[in-house]
């Protein structure tokens, strides 16, 4: 767990005119699930963005697994080892759900075994394998972004708010299938403002705010402390439920 | 997981929501028909109908390429007329080389005459699109402004490069001896050189249908049109993609070309500019980056000016432009537009 797989040093972006990055130091260990939480615009998605290349760092420095690819494009971060599942999940909503599983899966035919155990994971994805993806509801397109992200093994997935705009059950369904995901050696960066469901799955926590982290620690110590949860978000885990 | 999941479930698509997608398929027939009850005497309309679908499939060759490269890049190329100006003169020029194959008697060697032509425009003109594409149109990815001016710019440079390779006249064509004049379908007479260009037409939106439906390369063609970025984080080099997709459109374009220049009898260096005109509105029509849109509205855009030239032909000026307004009252985003998300 302690391991570095991910390290941010220092990461400043600038998005045209705008400083959104302000130096942004973050660990995440391999193995497990590590939390980025902070109020909107604190630049938690434009950290994964940068991460991906999609932004690229006017300064500073990211490593993976101990090697910089902080000025990598994003295809060779991707194949690197590191999946993303956007904000906007990011599905090709003209092809079907089988075609957008086959691009993900970059490096040849998709493996059956483990086909097989996204579709017990994700039921729809088998049950509307051959469906336009954009017939999907919004929960099953999200469960389509994962899959995709998961069709091949990786190292690292960074995920951004996985349950925004989703109904509680749905929520519950993919809080379920991380939790069974953290089992596999995967590691996951996931983004959220649901502190709720974050606490229940994360094992540490970073916290964002004005583009730089403003608390890095275990999640245990954070769900344990209310005053701190106070003082960092505005407002307690009990809040939240 | 499993014990907990959620109940699949897919969104209805009413019957109203999904006729009115097929809605389009219908637009053609519903022309011919309309032009049929018009124009009264079947042998004209066959006449009519025929030069038609043939103008519409070889404007569709010019548009396919630039509603891609549109759709995938968010490229806007006035420059796209150069291609088909340049390929309409490589073709000329092959088939003055191999007069002999285009004289004989033969259908055999006069078809060979023009499969070389094509063949060779299409090289020239890919190529042509690869330093067209890293030299005028990478610098400017994203700024539609500039893509206009220099794209245009662009253009304007192949002209005055075609003047200083072929000169500034008008140059006649001569078609092949077995395509030209024409056969006669009961009393309806039809150009030969309208069939083969049809049929040229038909096979190219086959393959690409194909292409685009079928291959692994349509399939990252298709999510890049949607969502490049997406594709970019999923491990593939989008920018690869671009170019082959820009050198495709570009030798399309000189294929387009070349039929055009053979269905005109009569090529100039602007012949391509002059030609942009109904291709953007084909494009428009079509919805930007839909191949299969740009299908159909390369043929309604072909059997309207045929049937509004011999019926009424001050109105054929305005026709295809009158065209354009209606679709877009209807469909504001085009017939069958490739939404991007962004």
């Amino acid at each position: 767990m302690t391991t570095p797989l991910l390290t941010l040093e220092g990461v400043h972006t600038h998005i045209g005119p705008y400083h959104i990055l302000q130096g942004v130091d973050l660990v995440v260990p391999e193995g497990g699930v590590s939390v980025l939480l902070g109020r909107n615009g604190a630049g938690k998605s434009t950290t994964l963005r940068t991460v991906m290349g999609l932004w690229t760092a006017s300064r500073g420095r990211i490593s993976f697994g101990g090697r910089e690819i902080t000025r990598l494009d994003t295809p060779s971060i991707s194949r690197s080892g590191i999946a993303f599942v956007p904000e906007n999940m990011g599905i090709f909503t003209d092809l079907t759900v089988a075609e957008n599983m086959t691009l993900a899966a970059s490096r040849g035919g998709m493996d059956p075994k483990r086909l097989a155990w996204i579709q017990d994971l994700f039921p729809p994805i088998g049950t509307f394998w051959n469906s336009s993806a954009g017939t999907l509801s919004g929960g099953q397109k999200q469960m389509l972004a994962v899959s995709r992200a998961i069709i091949e093994p990786r190292q690292l997935i960074l995920i951004d708010e996985p349950t925004k705009g989703l109904a509680p059950a749905i929520i519950k369904s993919m809080t379920d299938a991380l939790r069974q995901l953290k089992e596999t050696e995967t590691t996951i960066l996931l983004v959220e403002q649901n502190f709720a469901m974050a606490s229940s799955i994360g094992d540490t926590v970073a916290i964002m705010d004005d583009g730089h982290i403003v608390h890095a620690g275990d999640m245990a110590e954070l769900v344990a402390d209310v005053d701190l949860q106070e003082r960092l978000m505005g407002l307690s885990l009990e809040a939240h439920q | 997981m499993s014990g907990s999941a959620i109940k699949p479930r897919i969104e209805k698509v009413s019957l109203s929501d999904r006729l009115a997608d097929k809605a389009p398929l219908l637009l053609v027939p519903a022309l011919a028909l309309a032009g049929l009850l018009a124009i009264g005497n079947p042998s004209t309309w066959l006449t009519l109908t025929v030069a038609g679908v043939a103008m519409g499939l070889m404007v569709f060759i010019m548009a396919s390429g630039l509603t891609v490269v549109f759709g995938l890049m968010d490229v806007i190329n006035f420059g796209h007329g150069a291609f088909v100006s340049v390929g309409a003169f490589v073709g000329f020029s092959i088939l003055i080389w191999l007069g002999g194959w285009a004289s004989a008697p033969s259908v055999f060697l006069n078809l060979a005459a023009v499969l070389v032509a094509i063949l060779v425009a299409m090289t020239v003109t890919g190529l042509m699109g690869y330093a067209f594409e890293r030299v005028i149109v990478m610098p400017v990815y994203g700024q539609h402004l500039k893509q206009i001016l220099v794209t245009m710019g662009g253009l304007i440079v192949a002209q005055q490069l075609i003047y200083v390779f072929w000169g500034p006249d008008a140059i006649h064509v001569a078609r092949p001896q077995s395509l030209q004049g024409s056969i006669l379908l009961g009393n309806a007479a039809i150009e030969k050189y309208r069939l083969v260009a049809v049929g040229i037409g038909l096979v190219l939106f086959l393959v690409m249908r194909h292409i685009l439906r079928s291959t692994r390369i349509g399939l990252l063609v298709r999510a890049g049109v949607e969502n490049s970025e997406m594709v970019e984080a999923l491990g593939y080099r989008v920018k690869r993609l671009f170019l082959l997709v820009f050198m495709a459109g570009s030798a399309l374009a000189g294929l387009g070309g070349v039929m055009w220049g053979l269905y005109q009898e009569t090529i100039t260096a602007h012949m391509g500019s002059d030609i942009m005109v109904l291709v953007f509105i084909v494009v428009i029509i079509g919805g930007l980056g839909s191949v299969e849109g740009c299908f159909i509205g390369a043929l309604l855009v072909g059997l309207l000016s045929n049937y509004t030239a011999f019926l009424e032909p001050k109105v054929a000026l305005v026709s295809t432009i009158g065209l354009m307004v209606v679709i877009l009252m209807w469909r504001p985003q085009g017939l069958y537009p490739v939404v991007k998300a962004k």
